[in-house]
């Protein structure tokens, strides 16, 4: 008997797209509010953007399901080191946590693709970029999923970053104002919803700094 | 000369030369190139004076948007029009071919085109590529027998109908059709339906998109509307716009000769043949 090839898949790609930049005391992490699967559109309103702690957020794109499921189970780690260390994590653990938690599952790996944007114990802007198996490094910017192909073209372009391989190393977070950095993403988006077909309807932009966190919307292009 | 048959360009038709080689090419692993396709909404519809067809105007390669404002309506005639969906090469050259056809045909007999005669064309040459010609077509027109509306489908089947919606948003423009067409439909109220039904393939199919345009046909005139509609302007432009760097960053100026890394023998021995 010859044998059948699996023609069902447990991975669907949703789509989307998700960008973040760090700065001297802020963070900008932005995602689209698209959610696709194949040529139609499944929901319009669909938020990319889940705050982990207080001072760190993740924007992932991918398989909505996994992005849930990874979710949940990192909340459900954050819970258990409040109750166990009486106070919230801190962004470059969070970013240690979520590698390992995708790299646990490396021959049946999370189809996310994530950006954590955050700040670190002394107020300073960061990101971390990850891939679908838990290889991470902490960056200035970055942009992950369906449209990261044309925007990281861009940033690199606008702020391009000092090579992490110089010594001694130097700071990776970008000269931008916070106003500059929102209007950068806002660009960006903008751009790539003209020639990405997964990327669209509305952008929500999360703003991390020293008074707190703070959400923007802004429509983009629905067709 | 034995040979000059070889030499001589082709006349017409395809080249099948590479088929072999691209098969074995598969079966070693190696994939083609992806066409560009215009994974579209195209409809028409009969209304009480001619024929109304619509189009959206985005070409895709896989999930990049590769022509933000194509066009999609196709002269065949000066009274017949043809929309594409599918590989924008092939309804291209197949709406092309056959409009020259006819060009030639009304030379010949000095009357005009009929919309049978294109259909038939454009499904003999269909069929005769068993579907590997990827074109689907919505024809229309008006010619001394009245208005005319046609689809035509990749492998040469063709379809009569009242209203017809084509390419990837086809069922959502139909959706719209299917509730709303009904027989004499003035001018206004034809134009108001398929702009509505191509606006609903471009915001619910990821494969239409950008603008409207519509044609219409009526005996003796025609109207073709390139750009009726704009719904999708672009949403943010940065106030103090970008800058981009002209040159390129110097890394070193200083010069290091190659002699002092490589020895070179001049008049060594000079390398055998």
């Amino acid at each position: 008997m010859t044998k059948q090839h699996a023609n069902w898949s447990p991975y669907d790609n949703n789509g989307g797209s998700c960008v973040a930049i760090a700065g001297a005391d802020y963070c900008v992490i932005a995602a689209d509010t698209r959610m696709s699967t194949g040529y139609s559109i499944l929901t319009r309103d669909y938020s990319k953007i889940c705050k982990l702690a207080d001072k760190c957020v993740m924007a992932s794109s991918g398989f909505q399901a996994d992005v849930k499921a990874l979710q949940k189970l990192l909340a459900a780690r954050h819970l258990i080191y409040q109750h166990q260390h009486n106070k919230q994590m801190s962004c470059p653990a969070m970013a240690q946590l979520l590698s390992n938690t995708l790299y646990y599952k490396r021959f049946f790996p999370y189809y996310s693709f994530n950006v954590v944007g955050g700040l670190d114990n002394e107020g300073k802007g960061c990101v971390y970029t990850y891939d679908a198996v838990g290889s991470y490094e902490r960056v200035g910017y970055s942009s992950q999923g369906s449209g990261s192909t044309l925007i990281m073209p861009f940033l690199d372009n606008q702020l391009k970053s000092p090579s992490p391989l110089l010594l001694p190393a130097q700071d990776a977070v970008t000269p931008l104002s916070e106003a500059e950095a929102v209007d950068l993403v806002k660009t960006c988006f903008a751009s790539a919803t003209e020639r990405d077909i997964y990327t669209g309807d509305k952008l929500e932009i999360v703003v991390l700094n020293k008074d707190g966190i703070c959400r923007e919307y802004m429509e983009l292009r629905k067709d | 000369m034995a040979n000059s048959a070889i030499d001589v360009p082709p006349r017409g038709g395809f080249s099948f030369d590479l088929c072999r080689r691209n098969e074995m090419l598969t079966k070693k692993g190696v994939n083609p190139p992806s066409f560009r396709k215009t994974g579209t909404t195209i409809v028409g519809l009969i209304f009480q004076d001619g024929v109304i067809l619509g189009a959206d105007t985005r070409a895709t390669e896989g999930p990049i948007v590769c022509d933000k404002n194509c066009e999609k309506i196709h002269y065949m005639a000066p009274n017949i029009y043809c929309c594409g969906a599918g590989t924008a090469a092939d309804t291209e050259a197949v709406t092309d071919m056959v409009s020259s056809q006819l060009q030639l045909h009304r030379y010949h007999t000095g009357r005009e085109s009929r919309v049978v005669t294109a259909l038939t064309l454009l499904k003999k040459h269909l069929f005769n590529y068993q579907g590997y010609v990827q074109a689907a077509l919505v024809l229309g027109g008006v010619d001394c027998t009245g208005p005319h509306l046609h689809t035509i489908y990749p492998h040469g089947s063709t379809d009569t109908l009242p209203f017809a919606t084509m390419g990837s948003g086809s069922l959502a423009a139909m959706a719209i059709f299917e509730s709303k067409y009904k027989e004499g439909l003035t001018r206004d109220e034809g134009i108001q339906l398929v702009v509505e039904a191509i606006c609903s393939g471009i915001f619910n199919d990821l494969g239409s998109g950008s603008n409207v345009d519509v044609c219409v046909i009526t005996k003796g005139h025609k109207e073709y509307l390139r750009n009726h509609l704009l719904p999708n302007p672009r949403t943010f432009v940065s106030s103090k716009g970008y800058s981009f760097a002209k040159k390129t960053e110097v890394l070193l100026t200083k010069i290091t000769p190659l002699k002092e890394k490589v020895e070179v023998i001049e008049g060594g021995d000079a390398m055998e043949e």
